[in-house]
Order: structure tokens, then C-alpha cells, then sequence
């Protein structure tokens, strides 16, 4: 399992475009589960709408998890969408 | 004549027939399905087309109304396919038994209640945005196509709510203005109106029914009336407005390519303000003649750590080349403890305005100022560059920051990387110090440019953030103008030239004394060009006069 903590610098937070390209990459890693955790609850990454409902604002702390064969990967890629769109 | 007030959301004044969307009746019968596995089917034939539909939407929403709406409706296609979404129309049709249309109607408003039960009106209007989708899904499950506006001559379309896709596949052609019962300034519709240049307004609650169907209507959009069947002296009040905006709009297109020159031929520089490469597109647009201002603060600001050289160069040189050999006024890093990203780890201030901010961060911390600079002079070769530093006190910083730009380019050169030796290096004039030290600064760099908002809160003692201050923050006041003008003066004595990049520099009140004062460049955002290019060709600078410093 690997994961990190990420602050959200974005005025808007996760909204949908965002979310959408998080949900879109989580969708390509297939068998390795992204999940996205805010405030003890966790959705995974490719649950678009829910994503949306963690109502992640500027400030908001997230951590991301990602568990399976290409986690390296996964996690690696998630870190680089977090820190250019968020 | 009735009258009725709404929310202006998008300008211009509309008259014409008033026209109430009918909606195709898409009322679900609650039945038992009679084969599930074929409702099952059909709802992902519908999901199917629905995300196809929306994808194609996409595309002519990118050319007929911008990036922005294009990525609402790829948005929107995700929805469609999204797994708590399908999960839901699933369960609904495996325990109640129900038809596609009913399953799909309860997953739509089971996902919508998980968005619009979050206190946020952003994801409140996600919301909008599932019972959007699902009213597609519907239609393609019962075959009915959304008819749009079925009458020959242009129409003022009045609905009870249009949902952004309903907005996007009206024909433009057809429709003099939007008026709807339900809807706020910052949702879709109103963006979209606004990028297809069609007036709106919306939130006329109940008073705007269907019975105004087929009477004549005119709409302000930028005042929120709309008067239906206008007796004489009212319809003349909305045709005499409808047609100076004509003719002003009309007045400024004229305006693109002309020089910035008073009628006695005096010259200024109209330039913008950016933030961003992404807002290149409206500076050639509006015709700016460069960029007076490009702020670097978003490289540094929307990262989680210290943008790299090579990002920062990427960004710079995109702005650079397609402004095609003019000026580009780049400013070097301008943060406080006020404005900050957690990894620059700046000390929480009492007083950030008056705290390490703008030019002090970058002295104190040479390596991050060299990684600007070294971005900033490889940037240099593909067009005009010109380096400007923010938040000037002392003479001693400018030389500091000339010793950073040489040790730059020694890099540069013993690295054999190219860059524009030439390019200008100017200073931010902010500070009343800086306006005391003017003679002497001059004699050290290629320009100034004046920042009218900070030049006002340091020379008046005015917190710009302060709500309060009221009347006691005057950016008119005679002792920023005075500034402005010994500014000016010691520029021009050096033979360098000033620009103002402030807010200021867009008041068009103010445009008779910057000509006296004698400013050569005046940078504002990209919409206040043409409007600023009108007023000087208008303008005589030789009668301008100093009245309003007062001295």
C-alpha cells in the first residue's frame, strides 16, 4: 500500500473537472483501488459523484491510497494530477 | 405593460416575442417491468447514447461557446457512466421490479440528494447537473426529442429553469434573449448566455408564466427588467438604450488595429494585465499591444512545491512566442504572508502588507529567484522580455537584483544557452520610498510601472484588504497623482519610460491627467482595451491638464 497526505491549494477544491480527471485515472489503473480519504471518510477515486460529495475545499486535507500490482505507478501519477490541478 | 424584476446575468437589451419552452411530457408510470433483463438493456443502450450525445455536445460547445462549457458536458458524460449512478439504476430496477424509465428516475434523484444535501452552492448546482443528465437518459429511453423552439421568427425564450445543455442546443439564430423563473448568476446558463453573447435574466419566480406566450417583451439584461407589452415612452427608453450599445459596440470594433494616439499625436502604449498563458487569447483578442503586467505568482501559488526552471520556462515562453516579438512585462515573484503557498513556509505576520512580501522574499532567498531568473532569460530568446521587480524601497535592492541578473547570464552564456541580452529590466513603483528615490532609481533600470493599489495603501496608510476605510482609501487622492507625476518625472528626465499597471490605469476619468502627467503606457485587462483606445483618440493631450493634483 502506498500513500500520501496533500493539502488542497485550488480555490474551488475538487470540483468536477478536477474529480473527473481523478475518477478518469482512476479508472485506468483497473485492479490497483485509488481511494481518496477526507476526515475519516474514504471514497474511491473512481466514484466520480462521491468524490464530489468529500466537498474537498482549499485547506482540506486528503490523503490518498493506492493498493494492488501497480500501486508504484498509480500513486506516482495521482501525486503529479494532486500537485498540478489541486 | 407589466413589469417584472429579475437577475440581470448576462448584458443587453432584447425585444421581440415572448416564447415559453414546452417541455415533452415525460411523466414515469410507477409499473412492474415486465423482463428486467431487457430493462437492464435498454438502460445501457441509453447511457450509451447519452454519453455520445454529450460527447458531440462537447465538441460544438468547444467551437461555439469556449473551453469552459466544452468541459461541462465532458463533465457531464461522466456523470452518465459513473458507477454509484449505473449501482443505483441497478438496484432499483433488481428490488423494485420497476421499468428502465422509473430506475433511471430514482438513481438520478438518489445521486442529485447525495450532491444537493452538501451546504455548497458549487456542488448544489452539480446537482442541477445529475437531473440534467438524467432527463437525457429518460428522453432516449422513451424516444422523445427535446424540440427547442418551434416558431419561425426569433423569440425572448422564457422557461422555468434551462439546464446548460437545453442553453448550448438552442438555435442561436432563433433566440433574442433568455429569461427563465428559477436559475442564479453563477450557474450555467448564465455563463453560457454570456459566451454566446445572448442577453439574460433569470429568477423572475412565478410572475413569468406561460400565459406570456406569444405577447411582445423587452429585456435589459443588465438591469434585470423585463416589460411586457411596453406602452410608448418605455419602449422608447429600451430602443434609445438597445441602440447607443449598438452603436458603442459598433464604435469599438472599429478601434482594433488603430494606434493608441491622442488626435494631437501623442503616443501611448495600451497594454494588459494577465495572471496566466491562458489568458494570452483575450489579450490578442481585445488587441492589447503587449502585456504590461504578467503575474508569476500562479506558477508558485498553485503548486505543492517550488515550480521547477524548466515549468516555469515552459509557461513564460508560451506567453512570449505567441505574443510574437512584443512586449512582455514578466514580474518577478510578488507574495506575502498574506498570499502563499505552505511549502514557501513564509512567517505568519501581524502586518503582511508591511511584512517580507515581493521583493525581499526573492533577496533572501537567491536560489529561488535565480531558478525565476534563469526561466525568465532562456524564455527571452523567443520574443520580448522585460523583468520587472515588485515591491521597490531601496536603491540598494535594484542593484541587487541587477547583480542576479548578471550572474544569470554569465550562466547562460558559459552553458551556450540563448537569451536576450537586452531585455529591459524595470521596477515596480509602489512605495512612497520609491517615488522619494525616483531620480536615482531611473538612472538604474530601463522602466517603471506604477501599481496604483499599493502605491494608494502606502502613501495614504490605507489597508487595501480593510473593508472599512471607506472614503479614506481614494486612489484619485492628490498625493497618489503627485506621486504618480514626480514618478513620471524623474522618468523622463533618464529617458526611460513609465507605465501604470494598476487598477487605475483602466479609469477612463483619470485618462486627462495621466496625459498631462505624461504616462506611457497604461496596462489593463484585456476588455478595458478598446474602450481605453476610444477614449484617447478621443482625447487631446496638449489641453490636459495637472487640476486634479491640486497643486
Amino acid at each position: 500500500m502506498k500513500q500520501f497526505q496533500y493539502t488542497v491549494k485550488d480555490p474551488l477544491g475538487i470540483h468536477a473537472r478536477p474529480a473527473g480527471m481523478l475518477a478518469k485515472l482512476a479508472k485506468d489503473y483497473g485492479s490497483t483501488v485509488i481511494t481518496i480519504t477526507k476526515d475519516g471518510t474514504t471514497v474511491r477515486a473512481a466514484q466520480l459523484i462521491k468524490l464530489m460529495g468529500l466537498a474537498v475545499k482549499q485547506g482540506s486535507v486528503v490523503t490518498v491510497t493506492a493498493e494492488g500490482p501497480a500501486e508504484e505507478e498509480a500513486i506516482a501519477a495521482m501525486r503529479q494530477l494532486f500537485e498540478e490541478h489541486l | 405593460m407589466v413589469v417584472m424584476q429579475g437577475k440581470g446575468v448576462s448584458k443587453g437589451i432584447a425585444g421581440g416575442p415572448i416564447y415559453f419552452l414546452h417541455r415533452p411530457d415525460t411523466a414515469i408510470a410507477d409499473v412492474p417491468a415486465a423482463d428486467l433483463e431487457e430493462e437492464q438493456a435498454r438502460i445501457v443502450r441509453a447511457q450509451r447514447d447519452a454519453a455520445a450525445q454529450l460527447t458531440d455536445l462537447a465538441d460544438r460547445a468547444r467551437e461555439e461557446a469556449g473551453e469552459e462549457a466544452a468541459l461541462l458536458f465532458e463533465t457531464h458524460a461522466m456523470f452518465v457512466d459513473d458507477e454509484d449512478f449505473t449501482q443505483c439504476m441497478r438496484t432499483a430496477l433488481e428490488e423494485r421490479g420497476c421499468t428502465a424509465e422509473r430506475a433511471v428516475e430514482l438513481a438520478g434523484e438518489a445521486c442529485s440528494a447525495m450532491l444537493a444535501g452538501v451546504e455548497d452552492p458549487y456542488l448544489q448546482a452539480r446537482a442541477a447537473d445529475i437531473r440534467d443528465v438524467t432527463r437525457r437518459i429518460l428522453n432516449n429511453l422513451m424516444g422523445v426529442e427535446e424540440r427547442g423552439v418551434d416558431c419561425d421568427v426569433p423569440v425572448i425564450l422564457a422557461a422555468d429553469d434551462l439546464s446548460p445543455s437545453e442553453t448550448l442546443q438552442l438555435d442561436r439564430g432563433k433566440i433574442l434573449g433568455l429569461i427563465t423563473q428559477g436559475g442564479s448568476s453563477s450557474g450555467h446558463t448564465a455563463i453560457l448566455a454570456r459566451s454566446m453573447g445572448v442577453p439574460a435574466i433569470c429568477g423572475l419566480g412565478e410572475a413569468m408564466g406561460p400565459e406570456y406566450s406569444g405577447r411582445v417583451a423587452y429585456m435589459d439584461g443588465e438591469t434585470g427588467q423585463v416589460v411586457v407589452e411596453p406602452d410608448e415612452l418605455t419602449f422608447a427608453a429600451f430602443q434609445a438604450k438597445r441602440d447607443s450599445q449598438r452603436e458603442q459596440r459598433a464604435r469599438l470594433e472599429t478601434m482594433r488595429g488603430k494606434p493608441d494616439e491622442t488626435l494631437d499625436g501623442r503616443k501611448l502604449m495600451v497594454c494588459c494585465n494577465i495572471a496566466s498563458p491562458g489568458d494570452v487569447g483575450d489579450v490578442l483578442a481585445n488587441d492589447g499591444q503587449g502585456i504590461g503586467l504578467f503575474r508569476s505568482e500562479f506558477l508558485y501559488l498553485a503548486a505543492s512545491d517550488y515550480p521547477s526552471e524548466e515549468e516555469q520556462f515552459q509557461a513564460y515562453r508560451e506567453v512570449v512566442a505567441a505574443m510574437a516579438g512584443k512586449r512582455v512585462v514578466i514580474r518577478t515573484l510578488d507574495i506575502g504572508a498574506d498570499k502563499q503557498a505552505d511549502y514557501l513556509r513564509l512567517q505568519k505576520e501581524e502586518n503582511p502588507a508591511l511584512g517580507v512580501r515581493g521583493i525581499r522574499v526573492c533577496l533572501n532567498r537567491p536560489e529561488v529567484f535565480r531558478t525565476q531568473l534563469r526561466a525568465l532569460y532562456r524564455a527571452s530568446a523567443y520574443g520580448r522580455v522585460a523583468i520587472m521587480f515588485p515591491m521597490i524601497t531601496s536603491l540598494w535592492e535594484v542593484k541587487a537584483c541587477k547583480r542576479a541578473c548578471q550572474e544569470v547570464m554569465a550562466e547562460l552564456e558559459a552553458e551556450g544557452i540563448p537569451y536576450d541580452k537586452n531585455a529591459e529590466i524595470g521596477i515596480m513603483i509602489e512605495t512612497p520610498a520609491c517615488v522619494l528615490l525616483a531620480e536615482e532609481l531611473a538612472k538604474e533600470v530601463d522602466f517603471f510601472s506604477v501599481g496604483t493599489n499599493d502605491l494608494t495603501q502606502y502613501t495614504l496608510a490605507c489597508d487595501r484588504q480593510s473593508n472599512n476605510l471607506g472614503n479614506f482609501f481614494d486612489p484619485h487622492h492628490p498625493a497618489v497623482l503627485r506621486a504618480l507625476k514626480l514618478a513620471a518625472d524623474a522618468a523622463h528626465r533618464a529617458g526611460i519610460w513609465i507605465g501604470i499597471c494598476g487598477e487605475l490605469g483602466a479609469d477612463l476619468d483619470l485618462l486627462d491627467t495621466f496625459l498631462a502627467i505624461g504616462i506611457d503606457e497604461l496596462s489593463v485587462v484585456p476588455a478595458a482595451v478598446l474602450p481605453l483606445r476610444a477614449r484617447i483618440r478621443g482625447s487631446i493631450a496638449k489641453t490636459c491638464t495637472l487640476d486634479r493634483l491640486e497643486c
